[in-house]
């Protein structure tokens, strides 16, 4: 909402700069965007052209003198209208212009300039407020302007306007009014009565003219009428004002009704009389049923608008736009003024599937209905003022409303309490007087009586908020909740495994989670719904992803793109699908490697399986799931991982998720990925961290060498020689995997150092031999060899 | 005899003065006091003197010894240290040559931020709760006192899955469900960190956001708490310097709601760019808890009041990071996140 505070001085005594009124108006709740005069420019003044050469070198530029009062300058000008004896708008010397643009001494093609003749464009005025004839030349000022005078305050246009951006509760300050009552206030100030004072003639509207309501989503409908307007220019303050607040000015009686809108901020809707036949009819429009509107576009309405029917078509939407059949145009001479209220809710659904106006903005917040009285006697008296008009008697009205102020009980106690502070009774009170509410105060509390205006006002909570802006939030001093001590809580283990994998040096990524709906389930296996949006932003994001790793893999591609070739990243987050009709919420880690993985400047290894393998089981031992988990090939591994080269990640047998090479149609690059579900392997139990008792005897380590058909898997020969040893072995580790020369074809041999020891005794070459040929045995049987 | 022994240790000292390096030394050792040495062989002798003279002899010739003994183990403790030092000298390295150093992965800067937020409210007694992204109509906005047409909801603003859900517009569909979810509907103290989506992108908007909702609902909690409890925030987020100002606002879940500015991060307040010269920027929305959301989940008004708040951690990541566009939050280019690798 554009304020023009000349508009608003009518209603309300304030001197104040319109900066501090914008800042004052702010701390009450209702923020600005900008507040600045109309014309945001300094150092004109008014100019007569007393001399007017063409400029020697060239062919449109004029050499004037231009006398601005207490001396005459020379100012070269290229407006094709600049002529001797014109009385001009001249930018000094020093002048900023709108745009930051300054003026200086300068010269022009070698003649010295001393300054500029404006026209009204380059004061800073919207190209839509513009005449044709501002465009094309300096603005012309009447012959009475006096030399050395301001230009801006001759030509009324010396106004302050601020940008309020308001809150979606208060309609009320849609109006003028509204804006006084608010500003009133603020600095304590009697709101003015608005002026309604018309005659009528004899006749009786009712008698010519009716209104018929069928439908409950208007609840008041009035009509009147007016004869023999002129139509016309408006008075330049209308002009102006409008101007002001952002509307462009059409003609004397379009603009009249546009006036008392923004004073009342009840819209009004004028027709040609002429146009109608005796009636108009608010109702729900026919499914399809179409309408022109003024700005000459066919609209298709739905049962859901509410439209305005001269007895047989749609000749309005009602609380949007008008019909293009029954405006106002030159040659109208009577009107039918309509002042109604419709749904909110229906002209928000109109509005925002057809077209939003001024109009449409005020009925959605909803309306008092006095103002709607008010709007059609304010609409007469400017009209018989400044078009002529008679007014015709009576008033055609169609009425459900209730015009009683609203009563709201408050006590004073709790104003306190919500507000933690003690405001004195006197202190609450004055702020209803301020808002021009009536009230009746007890020792307790109040009865306050909300004037319907404040729609936004139904409960006790509303009104001590009314207390806390006006008294002032900052006169409330902060203090911390007094409540019990207690530890709070929060999701440790994520935390914990955050900082794990940062400890095994990966970066946590943040992506998002939406992807392409053909993306939304690369890594996965599951077969649920993919969930979509109904109205995406881009085909690019249109379903919620399943995986975690699609948008690591799209960060991937990113950092290849800007050169990044080692990318080791993780991320902690959530997935979403749909099972049976309900939406599933997966939380998961994801790690995706790539390129080098960096232990130190001097080892880095490039990413293989075995890598990626060795973060999945430091998080898994980190996370206390040591000897439950193992890796294991089956056909649940989704297609995106590379068939022979990947696992499904078992924990107490059962799969949380998956790890391996990128399918190498999928992608070209070494790219490793991991990902498991938190919410399935957290709800697994793990066993308390314990201390083991460390053997004072030392260990004895004996290496082994079998030799295994190529596919055998070494996590066979590992269970093998564990059973076979029994409790005496320590541990196994592979220190080399061999196959090659001295070696069958489709054999590799795997060297493993075994650990023996025991924690009462050192054992004897005999005990650990002993052992040694179970697990030599073992193996034999198995079909394997020792490699001599 | 004394003289004799006077005269081996005057010789001894004088050729001890002499010797040059540890071999010389080891033959002047060996000269006095080796098994055939001088100083042994006057104790030899010594089977020739009276009972009397024997013990006088005998301790002359051990102090004597001692004395050389000294001489000669200060000697070889300076050549051994001579020697040491050689070594040492051929072992130097050049320091400067690049370290084998560990490195370590970095948090992303949104998480570090939200870590922030998590450790000041737990310390204050906050429970942190987590909600669902993928959001009903009813929690997001019912619960909140917004039914469907009310005009602070804007349909365009919010990506629906189905006319019922949505993913969550803003962290505040988490106050209802921690408030129903309470069945003894006893005191609330919480704070929820999370993934917010809009329909809206540019520079300084990305349609996935984080927020952080914090909801306190007690007997006697008021506008001066809430308040305090800001200001406890901010402060530890921004810096001790930091203003706040309550700006009366309005949001449909709340009554009285302010918006909070604080100091401008960029100047300090004294006005810029950044605060279109204001000196303040918009960081928070909070108020008291309307009373028609406590009763629609279950608390009695007149027996609770509460507070909520809720605030944008995106910006408060880029002003604490000096991050200019929201996007490299999300871009996760590499070299970006490797900066977020040290504590601050």
């Amino acid at each position: 909402m554009k304020l023009s505070t000349n508009f608003v001085k009518d209603y309300v005594d304030i001197d104040v700069d319109v900066k501090k009124l914008a800042e004052d108006m702010t701390s009450v709740g209702n923020e600005y965007d900008s507040a600045q005069a109309l014309i945001n420019a300094t150092k004109l003044v008014v100019g007569e052209v007393v001399e007017c050469e063409m400029h020697p070198d060239s062919d449109h530029l004029h050499v004037c003198k231009v006398n601005v009062g207490d001396e005459v300058l020379q100012i070269v000008c290229g407006a094709p209208n600049v002529r001797k004896g014109l009385k001009v708008i001249v930018a000094l010397d020093g002048a900023v212009l709108p745009g930051d643009f300054k003026i200086k001494k300068g010269s022009i093609r070698g003649v010295e300039s001393n300054g500029m003749l404006c026209s009204i464009a380059e004061l800073g005025l919207e190209s839509k407020f513009l005449k044709p004839e501002d465009k094309e030349g300096i603005h012309e000022l009447p012959e009475n302007a006096k030399p050395g005078e301001d230009p801006i305050k001759l030509i009324e246009m010396d106004d302050d306007v601020i940008d309020f951006e308001l809150t979606a509760n208060r309609g009320d300050l849609l109006s003028i009014l509204g804006m006084a009552y608010e500003i009133g206030a603020i600095y304590d100030k009697k709101v003015k009565d608005i002026d309604l004072s018309h005659s009528e003639n004899s006749e009786d509207i009712n008698n010519s003219f009716k209104v018929v309501r069928n439908t409950d989503n208007c609840s008041i409908f009035l009509a009147k009428k007016v004869e023999n307007v002129e139509i016309k220019e408006s008075p330049t303050f209308i002009k102006n004002r409008l101007i002001a607040s952002g509307i462009r000015p059409i003609n004397n009686v379009v603009d009249i009704s546009n006036y008392v809108m923004l004073e009342t901020g009840q819209p009004l809707h004028y027709y040609d009389a002429d146009t109608l036949k005796g009636m108009l009819e608010v109702r729900m429009a026919k499914q399809g049923e179409k309408l022109i509107t003024l700005d000459e576009i066919e609209r298709t309405l739905s049962e859901d608008d509410i439209v305005i029917s001269d007895g047989e078509k749609a000749i309005g939407l009602a609380g949007v736009m008008g019909g293009l059949e029954t405006e106002i145009t030159e040659n109208t001479k009577n009107i039918i003024i309509e002042a109604a209220i419709f749904n909110p809710g229906k002209i928000r659904r109109t509005a925002n599937a057809i077209l939003r106006s001024e109009a449409s903005t005020r009925f959605e917040k909803g309306l008092d209905s006095n103002r709607t009285y008010m709007a059609v006697e304010r609409s007469c008296n400017l009209l018989e003022k400044y078009a002529g008009a008679t007014i015709v008697g009576g008033l055609v009205k169609e009425d459900t409303t209730s015009k009683e102020d609203k009563e709201i009980e408050i006590r004073f106690e709790k104003i306190n309490k919500v507000l933690g502070t003690i405001i004195p009774k006197e202190d609450v009170c004055d702020v209803f007087r301020r808002l021009d509410f009536k009230y009746e105060a007890s020792e307790e509390k109040a009865k306050v009586f909300v004037p319907k205006r404040r729609i936004d006002i139904s409960i006790e909570e509303d009104l001590i908020e009314e207390v806390g802006r006006i008294y002032g939030v900052d006169n409330i001093e902060g203090k911390l909740p007094e409540l019990p001590i207690k530890t709070g809580s929060y999701d440790k283990t994520a935390r914990n495994i955050r900082n794990k994998m940062v400890d095994l040096g990966l970066n946590e990524t943040l992506s998002y989670i939406l992807v392409n709906d053909k993306e939304a389930k690369n890594f996965t296996s599951d077969d649920a719904e993919i969930i979509s949006l109904l109205a995406p932003m881009t085909e690019d994001r249109n379903a919620l992803r399943q995986s975690i790793l699609q948008a690591l893999y799209r960060i991937y591609e990113y950092n290849k793109a800007h050169y990044n070739k080692d990318v080791n990243i993780f991320e902690i987050g959530k997935t979403f699908k749909k099972v049976n009709e309900e939406y599933i919420e997966e939380r998961k880690i994801a790690c995706l490697m790539t390129g080098e993985y960096y232990l130190g400047i001097n080892n880095k290894k490039n990413v293989d399986f075995y890598v990626i393998k060795g973060i999945a089981e430091e998080l898994l031992d980190y996370l206390g799931y040591g000897n439950r988990y193992s890796f294991v090939v089956n056909e649940s591994i989704p297609t995106t991982f590379h068939p022979g080269q990947s696992a499904a990640i078992s924990v107490n047998n059962d799969i949380v998720g998956y790890i391996g090479r990128t399918h190498p149609a999928f992608c070209k690059d070494a790219v490793y990925a991991m990902e498991i579900n938190l919410d399935k392997l957290l709800d697994k139990k793990t066993g308390k961290m314990k201390y083991k008792e460390i053997s004072k005897y030392p260990s004895i380590k004996k290496d082994l060498a079998i030799v295994v058909d190529k596919d055998v898997q070494s996590s066979e020969i590992a269970n093998i020689i564990k059973k076979a040893a029994g409790s005496l072995l320590l541990g196994t580790q592979i220190f080399d995997v061999y196959q090659g020369e001295g070696l069958e074809e489709n054999k590799k041999s795997l060297a493993y150092s075994l650990e023996f020891g025991t924690n009462d005794r050192t054992l004897t070459d005999e005990e650990i031999n002993t052992v040694l040929e179970k697990v030599i045995s073992s193996v034999e049987k198995q079909g394997w060899s020792l490699r001599k | 005899m004394k003289e004799q022994i006077e005269q081996i240790k005057e010789n001894a000292i004088q050729e001890l003065q002499e010797v040059k390096d540890a071999k010389e030394l080891n033959d002047v050792k060996v000269k006095y006091l080796g098994k055939k040495g001088e100083l042994t062989e006057v104790l030899r002798g010594m089977g020739g003197l009276s009972p009397e003279e024997r013990p006088i002899i005998g301790s002359l010739v051990n102090v004597v010894r001692d004395e050389i003994e000294k001489i000669i183990s200060e000697k070889e403790e300076e050549y051994k240290q001579e020697e040491l030092n050689k070594k040492l000298k051929t072992e130097k390295i050049d320091i400067t040559l690049p370290s084998e150093k560990v490195k370590r992965g970095s948090k992303h800067p949104l998480n570090r931020i939200i870590e922030e937020v998590e450790d000041l409210f737990v310390s204050m007694g906050y429970d942190v709760v987590d909600g669902p992204e993928l959001e009903t109509d009813e929690y997001c906005f019912e619960r909140l006192n917004l039914p469907k047409d009310h005009p602070a909801r804007d349909m365009q603003d919010s990506f629906y899955i189905t006319p019922e859900y949505l993913l969550r517009t803003q962290t505040s569909a988490v106050q209802a469900r921690v408030m129903m979810n309470n069945e003894e509907k006893t005191p609330i103290r919480v704070i929820c960190p999370g993934k917010v989506y809009r329909r809206d992108e540019d520079a300084t908007h990305s349609h996935q956001f984080a927020q952080v909702e914090g909801l306190v609902i007690d007997k006697d909690i008021s506008l001066a708490d809430l308040k305090g409890t800001l200001e406890v925030f901010m402060k530890k987020m921004l810096g001790e310097n930091t203003k706040l100002r309550f700006r009366p606002s309005y949001f449909p879940f709340t009554e009285p709601s302010y918006e909070v500015d604080v100091t401008c991060f960029k100047c300090g307040g004294k006005g810029c760019n950044l605060c279109k010269q204001t000196g303040w920027i918009e960081l928070l929305g909070s108020g008291m808890v309307h009373p028609n959301v406590l009763e629609m989940n279950g608390y009695d008004p007149k027996v609770y009041t509460g507070f909520a708040f809720g605030t944008g951690l995106d910006r408060l990541a880029m002003f604490k990071y000096g991050i200019t566009d929201i996007r490299l939050l999300y871009q996760n280019d590499v070299r970006f996140l490797n900066q977020f690798d040290r504590m601050d």
